[in-house]
């Protein structure tokens, strides 16, 4: 479980991006965080993954605070973030470096069949579409079997075709091992489509606005009257003048 | 032509197609008239100054004519000789070159990637690399004495800088976002250095080790030059003072052809290693 207990950041010791945040993350659960931009999400997701500190408060995993990155959470940034000198295959392989080689050949094989990239294994990054590339990043995030997988903004650069068919795709591959699952998204018909929970942050300084349990059935319809209130509702309680005020600034 | 109706026709595209073909092997016939277009004026000046030489304009005990130098190292080949002075002038670059590189890889790396080795170890080596490095033959002879390794060493230092300087500010400019990646499966300083810091900086420093290079050339002429009895930088001095132009001449361009083929090794080795940049030249 993945506890975060009145966490706050500020960046040079003067702006507040994140104010006593507070949240519990059950295993399994695919939770969303949705809210305009620079409200903090990404510094959440950040300070989750260990490659960022609060200023005060902490993150536990299975009641151990958060120092550095944790070899149970694998995190999807934005960007591929792929090493251009290696090709698919080894990219998958990057953070499998202490097992035995047939291990990580097999666990690798099994990855790229579930991302269905077999075929792409010899590709250098340079030659792979935005949709495939994220794919890899999200093979490369899943072969070490993380317990908990963050993701931030992870569809937001492709085209909206290639969004809806990796958010089926990713549904699917958490059916596998159920990882629990936290999604940074702007989207938020991504969010009622994946998600158990929706979190609504709004900034100034950064702060959870309102924590709702969807409860909707799955596999979620987009057309569904619920689905539609639960559009509605979220839209109404993004903070959408923070957006402005950013934008003036 | 994109955008014209009648290219829709599709028989017209492919004749665009067949003329595209051809303008390519136009192009190509016209890159190798390039490179012999670039032979004319040297073909032209050589043959000009084997006249002038025969004629007698120039004096051919101090210019000898190109023909001369041609037969000095045919000689100087069939000694044996010549053979004898490349080997051992190709081992002491190479083993300056290895020496100097590697010293600058470990060091740079360290440099480039920690914030406090960079406080503690650049200023001092910034401060030495302000040191003519022909300053340091003097205390290098006195220090290892006028045979191999104090020309080795000196030729180390030359290469050094260059691939020093190059390979830390690779380092320091490798992108962060790649980094993170290797910090979120915990790769350690030595890891992350081996595994994201110097693949990602592989295009700066094989041109560090391309200008390294260069400068070993030049202090090996240096250091052959100062004190050696064997090497092509000595074969330089000899014809100097046994008054031959000719072996003079013969050793400058060896060391020409020597210089230009081990830099075209380095630029091919480096053409494979970087295979995948994706780069505006490494799109065709
Ligand atoms: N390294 C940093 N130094 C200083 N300020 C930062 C830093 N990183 C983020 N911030 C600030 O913290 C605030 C929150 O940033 P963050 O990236 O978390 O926003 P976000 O919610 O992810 O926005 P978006 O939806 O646009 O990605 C922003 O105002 C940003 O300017
Ligand atoms: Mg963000």
């Amino acid at each position: 479980m993945l506890k975060i207990n009145s966490v706050s950041k500020q960046f040079n010791n003067r702006f507040t991006a994140l104010e006593s945040i507070d949240l519990q993350v059950y295993p399994g659960e695919i939770i969303s965080i949705v809210g305009t931009s620079g409200c903090g999400k990404s510094t959440l997701l950040r300070i989750i993954s260990g490659l960022d500190f609060p200023t005060s408060g902490s993150v536990y995993i299975h009641d151990q605070p958060i120092t550095a990155p944790h070899p149970e959470i694998g995190i999807i940034f934005q960007e591929p973030r792929l090493m251009p000198w290696l090709n698919v295959w080894e990219n998958v392989q990057f953070g499998l470096y202490n097992q035995s080689k047939a291990g990580k050949e097999r666990v690798t094989q099994e990855t790229l069949a579930k991302v269905g990239l077999t075929e792409f294994s010899e590709l250098l990054p340079r030659e792979l579409s935005g949709g495939m590339a994220q794919r890899v990043a999200i093979a490369r995030a899943l072969v070490t079997k993380p317990s908990i997988l963050l993701l931030d903004e992870p569809f937001s650069a492709l085209d909206a075709f290639t969004r809806l068919k990796m958010q089926e795709h990713l549904l699917k591959l958490w059916e596998y091992d159920r990882p629990t699952m936290i999604l940074v998204t702007h989207d938020i018909e991504e969010a009622l489509v994946l998600s158990d929970r929706a979190i609504v942050m709004r900034g100034n300084p950064g702060h959870i606005h309102q924590d709702f349990t969807l409860n909707l059935p799955r596999p979620r319809k987009r057309t569904d009257t619920n689905f539609q209130y639960w559009r509605e509702l979220l839209l109404s309680n993004l903070d959408l003048s923070t957006t402005e005020r950013v934008i003036i600034k | 032509m994109n955008g014209h109706p009648k290219n829709f026709n599709s028989n017209s595209t492919d004749r665009s197609l067949q003329s595209m073909a051809v303008s390519q092997r136009q192009r190509l016939q016209k890159s190798r008239l390039v490179w012999v277009r670039g032979l004319i004026l040297p073909t032209l000046l050589l043959i000009l100054w084997e006249i002038l030489v025969r004629v007698g304009v120039f004096p051919s005990n101090l210019l000898p004519a190109p023909s001369t130098i041609v037969f000095t190292l045919l000689d100087l080949a069939i000694s044996g000789e010549l053979f004898h002075h490349i080997v051992i002038t190709l081992y002491r670059i190479f083993l300056g070159f290895f020496i100097g590189s590697a010293l600058a890889t470990i060091l740079g790396s360290l440099t480039g990637y920690s914030r406090s080795i960079h406080q503690l170890l650049d200023p001092l080596l910034q401060a030495l690399r302000n040191i003519p490095s022909l300053a340091w033959v003097p205390l290098f002879v006195l220090w290892m004495g006028i045979y191999e390794t104090s020309k080795i060493a000196l030729i180390a230092v030359g290469v050094f800088f260059p691939v020093y300087l190059s390979l830390m500010s690779a380092v320091q400019g490798v992108d962060r976002k790649l980094v993170e990646v290797g910090k979120v499966y915990r790769l350690n300083g030595l890891q992350l250095i081996r595994r994201v810091f110097l693949p990602a900086a592989l295009p700066e420093y094989i041109v560090g080790l391309r200008s390294g290079l260069g400068l070993g050339w030049m202090f090996v002429v240096a250091a052959e030059i100062i004190g050696a009895n064997q090497g092509l930088g000595f074969l330089l001095t000899d014809g100097e003072t046994t008054g031959r132009p000719d072996v003079v001449i013969a050793s400058i361009l060896l060391f020409a052809v020597l210089g230009k083929l081990t830099d075209m090794g380095l630029v091919v080795i480096g053409k494979r290693l970087l295979k995948w940049q994706d780069t505006y030249t490494s799109r065709k």
